[in-house]
């Protein structure tokens, strides 16, 4: 039974589906733009086109010239897969409506443009959570189901992609298509982290998840070394659907990998304090402070988050059980708008690479070595990830996860980067697609076997590759 | 597409048997440049450059191009760039020239002229709207130290450099925003088979020196480019010395 039908009208559907209203200012500018990721490295201009309806998407594709067109959303992937240099990048921030809500299921009708802030706005006083969310709100479905994100519940809920149940992809030919998995499961799961490289996704179903209250009990264990932490993280995926750690990958010696770690489960109503038990579902959506782009570009290096991991791990009990908010628990960063300038105009780099829980000693190996050759990596996330998904190029496997950023002038980082690669490799592990902005286009196939059945897919659906970004321009995906 | 940390898939080289272009070349090769393009007139050296650069991996292609045929460099180099996305283009050729001869053969000096201004004009223009065109690259153009101010010992030679390196930097400024990167760079003496048998000049410097500092301030995004960096703060001193010391200065 649909209980609300929320449409493009005004009133309060239209308020609570605009995107970003409260977050970071949306590109709206049209026209020739330099773009980057969020890591702020390797500009190139395109044509930017913000559609505001469907019919302008299609004519946006159709006219789209020699190089191509590409979609973007809130530009939060790291390096270059929203970018298409010379061609013609689709801002789908302007297709920001929800479209229709079942309070009986949890099922919503978003287009793609929407943010998971704004669904998380809209839902979770009715008491729904987005199903899967990373460590940013800002983020568009759209870009949700083209990186086919994971969040802290991947060893519980795997990836976004597997909430969605269908979707409307625009392809190369102008036609609109409606997919889900069991309709035609071939082009569902090669635009499940497809990158954008098989249409335009317009909206897309979402299965929510229940919740009682809008916050988290939160368990944070203090751990003193690399082991202490893996063998709680292997203890705790089953007691807890939220788990992530914090390490700190600057430690040495007996402190190597001494992290900070966080397991969540939404509270239910009897653990909330009588204080909030009157609003469970409170939501708040606080401005964000704005960072100046004033920092230079060295500002963060070894000594400064030496320095402020140090700080941070001591400022912390030991082992202590707390309420967190959505924010609090799963976005940090967010509560600082445009975080990414701290690291000045040479910006960062984010790596994130997973291998099988069996390369364990390898993976300690990589850890040991960022560590000895003290590459700053401000903020370095440790996870589990349960059973991978279906998609073809999908970045989760069932392994250990490392996430890392550094600076882009750390002094040596190619040779390190490459190095990771390699030992990724070795174990049959793959670096994520949404914040690679350097692999070597030769090792993509060995990271992603089902590369091939990709590529078929988008030569049937787009087969003079209107879909073009730099990403798929450097890796010749 | 060049990469998050400046690292090429594609480059091309005017001039493509230069000994600093070779050198820089190379160490791409040996990165992450897997197509490399070498426009020159056809040599048995330029064929043994392609076969070197081979070696390290690259697939390299020889163009015929004359710096002097100014009405060819479009339909050269527009093919070059429609056979797909070139990430940098090292411009590098250029003359010595005989200043001493060349004073007495005015022919032979406005040849200098062709080669190093003229034709670095035209196919760095037809370059550049390549570029732009493809929204992405960069621009690397060969200056040298001897157009910061001319000495009478080479200032025909001098002269060239000095127009080349203000249409690069006007060409930067120009194309600021577009994408595309304009980056200078200037050496001073270098070691190479253009100078073979002179005198080595203080503060010299060699190919591969040449060649490492391209690379960095291509990693860096550098608009100019000195080799060796204290040159920056040498020329920038001499810039200002007055005539009559600089002539004493000049004679050595």
């Amino acid at each position: 039974m649909p209980a609300e039908q929320w449409s493009t009208g005004a009133g309060r559907g239209a308020l609570l589906a605009r995107p970003g209203a409260a977050g970071p200012a949306a590109e709206t500018e049209e026209g020739p733009q330099l773009l980057t990721g969020w890591g702020r490295t390797s500009p190139t201009v395109a044509e930017v086109v913000r559609p505001r309806t469907r019919e302008e998407a299609a004519d946006a594709v159709a006219t789209a010239g020699p190089r191509g067109v590409i979609s973007r959303g809130l530009g939060r992937s790291y390096g270059d897969p929203a970018q298409n240099a010379g061609g013609r990048v689709l801002d789908l921030t302007g297709l920001n409506r929800i479209l229709s809500v079942d309070l009986e299921t949890g099922l919503v009708t978003a287009e793609s443009g929407v943010s998971l802030h704004s669904l998380m706005r809209a839902l979770v006083p009715f008491g729904y959570f987005v199903p899967v969310t990373p460590g940013t709100r800002y983020v568009t479905v759209g870009g949700a189901i083209g990186s086919d994100i994971h969040g802290k519940n991947h060893h519980a809920d795997g990836s976004f992609a597997q909430h969605v149940t269908s979707l409307d992809l625009l392809l190369a030919d102008g036609s609109v298509r409606t997919v889900t998995p069991e309709s035609d499961p071939e082009l569902f799961w090669a635009t499940a982290g497809g990158m954008g490289l098989t249409g335009v996704v317009l909206a897309a179903t979402i299965r929510m998840v229940p919740i009682e209250t809008s916050r988290l009990a939160v368990d944070t264990f203090k751990l003193p070394n690399l082991d202490a932490l893996m063998e709680k993280l292997a203890g705790t995926d089953a007691d807890y659907r939220y788990t992530v750690a914090w390490m700190d990958c600057l430690a040495k010696g007996p402190k190597l990998g001494r992290a900070l770690l966080d397991c969540g489960n939404f509270a239910t109503l009897d653990q909330l304090p009588a204080k909030h038990r009157g609003e469970p579902l409170a939501f708040s959506a606080k401005p964000m402070a704005s960072t100046p782009d004033l920092f230079p570009s060295g500002l963060l290096n070894r000594r400064t988050i030496a320095i402020a991991n140090e700080v941070w791990y001591r400022k912390t009990p030991s082992t202590h059980h707390h309420l967190a908010t959505i924010g609090g628990f799963f976005h940090p960063l967010d509560g600082i708008r445009d975080w990414n300038r701290v690291y000045g105009k040479a910006g960062f780099l984010q790596y994130q690479f997973v291998v099988p829980f069996s390369a364990d000693v390898t993976f300690r190996r990589m850890v040991e070595r960022i560590s000895r050759v003290q590459a700053p990596s401000f903020v370095s996330v440790l996870k589990r990830f349960g059973e991978g998904s279906p998609g073809y190029l999908s970045f989760p496997a069932e392994g250990w996860t490392l996430a890392l950023d550094f600076p882009t002038g750390t002094p040596g980082l190619d040779r390190l980067l490459n190095w990771l690669d390699e030992q990724v490799l070795s174990e049959g592990g793959r670096v994520y697609l949404a914040k690679d902005a350097r692999l070597a286009p030769a090792h993509l196939s060995a990271m992603y076997p089902r590369l091939d059945d990709f590529r078929e897919v988008r030569a049937k659906v787009d087969p003079h590759g209107v879909f073009v970004s730099d990403q798929s321009r450097r890796l010749a995906l | 597409m060049k990469d998050a940390l400046g690292s090429a898939q594609s480059l091309l080289i005017l001039g493509g048997t230069s000994d600093i272009a070779l050198a820089t070349a190379r160490r791409m090769a040996a990165a992450k440049t897997k197509r490399i393009v070498l426009a020159a007139r056809p040599s048995e050296r330029l064929d043994a450059a392609a076969a070197d650069l081979r070696a390290y991996g690259a697939e390299v292609e020889t163009v015929a191009f004359d710096a002097g045929q100014v009405e060819e460099h479009e339909k050269t180099l527009g093919a070059v760039f429609a056979a797909g996305d070139v990430d940098v283009v090292l411009v590098a050729f250029g003359v010595l020239g005989d200043q001493a001869s060349d004073e007495q053969d005015p022919v032979a000096a406005a040849k200098v002229a062709q080669t190093n201004y003229v034709g670095a004009v035209s196919s760095g223009l037809v370059c550049a709207n390549a570029l732009k065109k493809q929204g992405h690259g960069s621009l690397v153009v060969l200056s040298s130290v001897a157009g910061e101010r001319a000495r009478k010992a080479n200032f025909i030679y001098g002269s060239t450099k000095a127009g080349l390196d203000a249409f690069a930097q006007g060409l930067g400024d120009s194309l600021h925003g577009s994408g595309v990167h304009v980056m200078v760079v200037r050496p001073g003496f270098v070691e190479s088979k253009m100078t073979a048998g002179m005198e080595k000049a203080p503060l010299s410097t060699t190919p591969d020196a040449v060649a490492e500092a391209i690379i960095s301030g291509l990693r860096r995004g550098s608009e100019i480019v000195w080799v060796p960096g204290a040159l920056r703060y040498v020329m920038s001193g001499l810039r200002h010395l007055p005539r009559p010391l600089f002539r004493k200065a000049a004679e050595r």
